[in-house]
């Protein structure tokens, strides 16, 4: 419990290492591009497959579930539409990008440790926590929202062509469920949480990359630490977040 | 001139150094030299502040390094230069890069200046149009001269360089500790150079400090260092049988 406490303190230690004054606005700026392109741009292709093939499978799942003549159809692309915002194109995203981005935050971080490149930043004066992580953590926090857009559009899309491919059910019922009773504060909730699991995800695994010692063997169990840690952070920030947030 | 003054040092209850006490000189190249495990990389990094010293204290000319705070470390930060034993070159960045981020981040000059003092540094570690390369593309002795560029490109007053031959043959050796060593004499820079490679020794060496499990055995010059009278000593330089054939041990 104590080492619980201790990694707790070293986080945030941490933090005010990375919030810290940046020595150069305009370096940052560049940095950001840079982290938004490796970060963002490069998560596009791998949140494009899962949402539609999840959209599809969802709106699959509800046509058999839901095979009732008591139940309208057009509710099967309400829920799609729900499932997508509510929870998956947030949450379940944020989990699969913690694995893809986590691990190569902490990788990238923590072979820098071992081969004394954040050393080399620190003798020069530079405050190597906040010149390698800030950008990061920027970067995904405007970045991830813009997935989570993108993820839902594309779900939904996945749900239209699934119901268009296999006849399951009739395509204008979906359109029609997609548009019944949408509360644009769902968009909201979903970009807030979206948001705060991308500053999970970077300063978790950011953090666990930074403490890194040793050698390679170690780099591989820091991102794996970061992976699980950061994904159980997510689920804990999930649930307090829809407290918070929805109800 | 770089003070050290009764440094101890240790990690999980190991002692690894033991009341160092040794002064390193203005415009000489002074050398930390011992075994593997001896507690040299540790020395060096305790001088330069990325280990704290549990007891001791480490002084830049009249100022007390170890009582320094973040803010006015790094200050004094900006006037030194290091070069890591296998280089510590930014991998996402190019050689021009890694040499111009201290530019960047820390003066106002424009991107033609930077340009112009880059390729200057490179011009004296003789790699003229590398610029473009990333550190995956270079050999190991390039990633040594890079590393001796970057760590010059901010002008130190002070220099250290934790075994900067390992890893390299003996002809790219001297070269490197030629390079050093001229651009210790042309700036007048306290350079200190963690090694056990006794051709470095010999041909650089002119203040050596000889380090044995954590304590200072032996303190002289290149000259002092082939008539000392000291076994550890002389079995550290002369471990090598062809040293062992030149004594006629």
């Amino acid at each position: 419990m104590l080492k619980v406490f201790e990694l707790i303190g070293r986080y945030f230690m941490l933090m005010g290492k990375v919030f810290s004054r940046p020595e150069k606005a305009s370096i940052y700026r560049h940095r950001i591009i840079y982290e938004m392109e490796a970060i963002g741009i490069d998560s596009i292709g791998l949140t494009a497959i899962i949402s539609v093939f999840i959209g599809a499978v969802i709106t699959l799942q509800m046509c058999i579930n839901l095979e009732s003549p008591f139940i309208p159809q057009s509710l099967i692309g309400y829920a799609t539409r729900e499932t997508m915002i509510l929870e998956f194109s947030s949450t379940v995203v944020a989990l699969i990008l913690s694995g893809k981005v986590g691990s190569a935050i902490a990788s990238e971080i923590g072979t820098m440790r071992i081969t004394e490149q954040i050393d080399a930043l620190e003798i020069m004066g530079i405050n190597s926590a906040s010149y390698l992580i800030l950008p990061k953590i920027v970067a995904a926090v405007f970045f991830f929202p813009l997935l989570t857009i993108l993820s839902i559009g594309i779900g939904i899309v996945g749900g239209y062509l699934i119901s268009v491919a296999t006849g399951i059910m009739i395509p204008s019922n979906y359109i029609d469920g997609l548009l019944l009773d949408f509360r644009p504060y769902s968009i909201t909730y979903s970009l807030i949480k979206s948001a705060v699991f991308a500053f999970i995800i970077t300063s978790v695994s950011a953090f666990f990359g930074y403490y890194a010692k040793g050698n390679s063997l170690e780099v591989g169990k820091a991102s794996t630490r970061a992976v699980v840690v950061g994904s159980v952070v997510i689920m804990i920030f999930n649930l307090i977040l829809t407290q918070i947030l929805l109800i | 001139m770089i003070r050290a003054e009764h440094i101890c040092k240790t990690f999980d209850g190991h002692t690894v150094l033991d009341d160092i006490s040794v002064d390193f000189e203005t415009g000489c190249t002074n050398l930390i030299i011992g075994r593997s495990g001896s507690g040299k990389t540790v020395l060096l990094k305790t001088l330069v502040g990325l280990h704290e010293p549990d007891k001791g204290s480490v002084w830049y000319d009249e100022t007390n390094y170890t009582q320094l705070g973040f803010k006015e470390r790094k200050a004094i930060r900006k006037d030194i230069g290091m070069i890591f034993q296998g280089g510590a070159l930014l991998d996402s960045s190019t050689v021009e890069e890694n040499i111009k981020l201290p530019l960047d981040l820390f003066t106002e000059q424009s991107e033609e200046e930077k340009l112009e003092r880059v390729n200057f540094c490179l011009q004296r570690v003789r790699l003229e149009n590398a610029n473009r390369l990333y550190p995956a593309e270079l050999s190991g002795g390039m990633i040594k001269r890079v590393a001796i560029a970057r760590a010059i490109v901010m002008n130190p007053r002070y220099l250290f360089c934790d075994e900067p031959n390992s890893g390299l043959d003996p002809q790219t050796s001297i070269v490197i500790d030629n390079l050093i060593h001229e651009i210790t004499k042309e700036y007048n820079i306290t350079t200190i150079i963690n090694t056990h490679d006794m051709n470095s020794v010999m041909e650089i060496g002119e203040k050596i400090v000889y380090i044995h499990e954590g304590h200072k055995w032996w303190e002289g010059t290149n000259e002092e260092i082939l008539h000392a009278e000291n076994r550890e000593l002389n079995d550290f330089v002369f471990a090598s049988a062809m040293a062992k054939r030149a004594k006629g041990m």
